[in-house]
């Protein structure tokens, strides 16, 4: 069989070779393997964290990742922002008929090579196949549950005045590769996407740092979406400097050529560290270690001054809002 | 470092600021003409390091907000035709037209609206579906006409039937007269817009002499725009400075600006919040009237539209108000729920006061 058939989701054989030859293949484990109707899931620690995404990104293979590895980082990542240990990972398919299946096997061997790296289980999964064209070749929902490490959790709600705003990367890198591999845009980049796991060194920040206020991973609508859904959540400003905001040089250019602005574009692979500023050094230092958060930087702080608002200090030195997004900037990014 | 961020340097912009604090000895409004400086001026944070009395205005430069009405009506209704597939520039999607609907409105109700960034991509949309009817949404200035015409000198030669243009061009210096003749409206000096020149050099800039008014073409990055209005706010005589001839040409873009005339010609065009305006738009010639969306589906008489109440966007587009003394601005008016034009473009004044402006 080179293409998937409606029958493949009808709940038989067909069914039930699908599952055995391909799911529980690479996917597989003692939990998933037992294949009841729910997982049971006996060691584990709360008050648990939990979080679901679901991905239909276009292209499914992109530089850098595909759907498959992208499904697990992106809630394990969802996950580990409120400062927990992601565990346990559901996964629903849902196929369209027709679907060729060599890029669904390299798909799903991703995703088990991801979830391994991760070191979290996929203990629950669904799969429906639906007629050509009902859906896009493949669209992956994952949900995570993860031990929260400490409490009070990190939260959006938490940045007070006086803290700093640290990234842990380049951004915009995800949405531009993805913008420049989508059908019908004439244009190619030399930049690929940051899709990768952060959990193991928010795990250190948390476990190690007096405070943490915020974790965010500035996903869709990027990172001044997500400094203004901060500065709404906590009533304070973000005040950020331009000059500190590291974006690579063919990420600029893209943008320039597309009339995209960086800071809107989405990341897969980067987070938002906001904590008191006595803090800075010792986290600057844990976030070095990790090859992940390497680049991390200072970029901003949060003050009193306009609250719920980002306010941008440009290179030039003047000063401007940096407001939300309106709509989409880019279709089908995760 | 790279070519273009020796125009953003800070040291030698915060000189040439002071140095334009300094000519400056009585107020001085400036109008640009050109959705990328409104942008420009805004998003480098250069509007909050401006002189207080060098006033900033923008006028109708961009594209989106310029478009009549009744020119949207007619794109709408083309766009809920069964076999179309209107292939248009990102930043229209959300003008307000009839009913108050936008064409994602429309693209949810299952009309094909694509996407694209070059007229050229429309092209290879109409070979791909061979059963369908592009229409390709040319609205813009003197800066996007030049590639669109090249993309139906391409039609023509590869022989696309299923390919055609509904042309909304729009020419800006003839907008310049009229703005000029407008008692209501005050301008010390223009900002003319760089890419526009690019194309058509100074020579249509010329008759800004018998209104007495000083004129420069500006690039777009902070140093540009700084020296460009510097050297405004200095000239002694109503003359057109070239302080962008890294890019503009005194006789512009001739390779364009042939490629234009064989494929257009100048018409009169219907301008939002100002009307008719005669010799301002580009039509297809004759020969050329194969690839007119508007004869194609019988659109030669663009719908009649009834006003909408309240929206201050032409005064806003002549520089008779600003943004922010409209009464709908940031209440009625929102990016979210735009009422006139002027606040969905990126580009647009309204929207960028309220993106921007602390």
């Amino acid at each position: 069989m080179d293409r998937l058939l409606l029958d493949c989701g009808s709940g038989g054989k067909a069914s039930h070779r699908l599952i055995q030859e391909l799911f529980l293949k690479y996917l597989g484990n003692s939990y998933l393997n037992t294949l009841n109707d729910a997982a049971l899931l006996a060691e584990i620690k709360t008050p648990l964290a939990m979080s679901t995404d679901t991905y239909t990104v276009d292209p499914l293979i992109f530089p850098g990742g595909d759907i498959g590895s992208l499904a697990v980082h992106g809630t394990v990542n969802d996950v580990a922002m409120l400062g927990a240990r992601p565990k346990f990972l559901s996964c629903a398919f849902i196929l369209e008929e027709g679907l060729q299946m060599s890029l669904l096997e390299q798909i799903v061997r991703s995703m088990g090579e991801a979830v391994k790296r991760c070191g979290v289980y996929i203990v629950t999964g669904d799969t429906k196949v639906v007629p050509k064209g009902v859906v896009d070749k493949i669209f992956i929902n994952t949900t995570g549950i993860g031990e929260i490490l400490r409490q009070p959790a990190p939260s959006g709600s938490r940045a007070k005045p006086g803290d700093v705003i640290i990234i842990s990367g380049s951004i915009g890198d995800h949405g531009l590769t993805i913008l420049s591999k989508q059908k019908g845009l004439s244009f190619e980049a030399e930049v690929q996407s940051d899709s990768a796991p952060l959990h193991n060194v928010i795990e250190e920040l948390v476990v190690n740092l007096p405070e943490v206020h915020v974790l965010r991973d500035p996903t869709r609508g990027g990172l001044a979406t997500t400094l203004n859904e901060i500065a709404n959540q906590s009533k304070v400003e973000c005040y950020l400097e331009e000059e500190r905001l590291p974006i690579k040089e063919p990420v600029k250019q893209g943008c320039n050529f597309l009339g995209l602005d960086p800071l809107y574009l989405a990341n897969e692979g980067k987070f938002i560290l906001i904590l008191p500023k006595d803090h800075q050094d010792q986290a600057l230092k844990i976030l070095k270690k990790h090859p992940e958060s390497r680049e991390s930087v200072v970029i901003g702080e949060i003050r009193d001054g306009h609250k719920g608002k980002v306010v941008l200090k440009t290179e030039l030195g003047g000063k401007r809002l940096l407001d939300m997004l309106e709509g989409e900037q880019l279709p089908r990014i995760c | 470092m790279d070519f273009l961020d020796r125009f953003k340097d800070k040291t030698t912009c915060a000189k040439l600021l002071a140095k334009l604090e300094q000519e400056l000895r009585a107020p001085f409004r400036f109008m640009e003409v050109c959705g990328t400086h409104t942008v420009a001026i805004f998003r480098s944070g250069l509007r909050s390091l401006l002189p207080e009395n060098l006033i900033h205005l923008s006028g109708p430069g961009c594209p989106v907000c310029v478009t009549h009405e009744r020119e949207v009506a007619g794109f709408f209704e083309l766009a809920q035709r069964k076999r179309v597939v209107l292939a248009t520039f990102g930043d229209l999607l959300r003008i307000p037209g009839p009913k108050a609907q936008t064409l994602k409105d429309l693209q949810a109700q299952g009309a094909k609206i694509k996407v694209v960034y070059s007229p050229l991509d429309s092209l290879e949309i109409a070979k791909d579906n061979p059963h369908l009817e592009v229409v390709f949404l040319g609205v813009g200035f003197e800066t996007t006409a030049p590639t669109i015409a090249a993309s139906l000198q391409l039609a023509k030669a590869q022989g696309i039937k299923n390919f055609s243009v509904f042309c909304l061009h729009k020419l800006v210096p003839p907008a310049l007269k009229v703005l000029l003749e407008d008692k209501h409206v005050q301008i010390d000096g223009f900002l003319l817009p760089g890419h526009v020149s690019v194309i058509i050099g100074l020579k249509p800039y010329e008759f800004l002499s018998r209104y007495n008014l000083p004129a420069v073409v500006g690039g777009f990055e902070p140093l540009d725009i700084v020296q460009a209005l510097l050297t405004l706010v200095s000239l002694k005589s109503a003359q057109v400075v070239n302080c962008y001839p890294r890019a503009v040409k005194p006789e512009g873009n001739v390779k364009a600006l042939k490629i234009m005339q064989e494929v257009f010609e100048v018409g009169p065009s219907l301008w939002r919040g100002i009307g008719l305006i005669p010799q301002s738009g580009l039509k297809l010639k004759d020969e050329w009237a194969e690839f007119d969306a508007q004869i194609r589906f019988n659109l030669t008489e663009l719908p009649e539209v009834e006003e909408i109440k309240g929206c201050k966007c032409g005064e806003v587009l002549r520089g008779i108000l600003r943004p922010k003394e409209c009464p709908l601005f940031a209440k009625a008016c929102t990016p979210e729920h735009p009422v006139g034009p002027c606040m969905v473009s990126s580009e647009g004044s309204c929207a960028a006061y309220y993106k921007y402006e602390l």
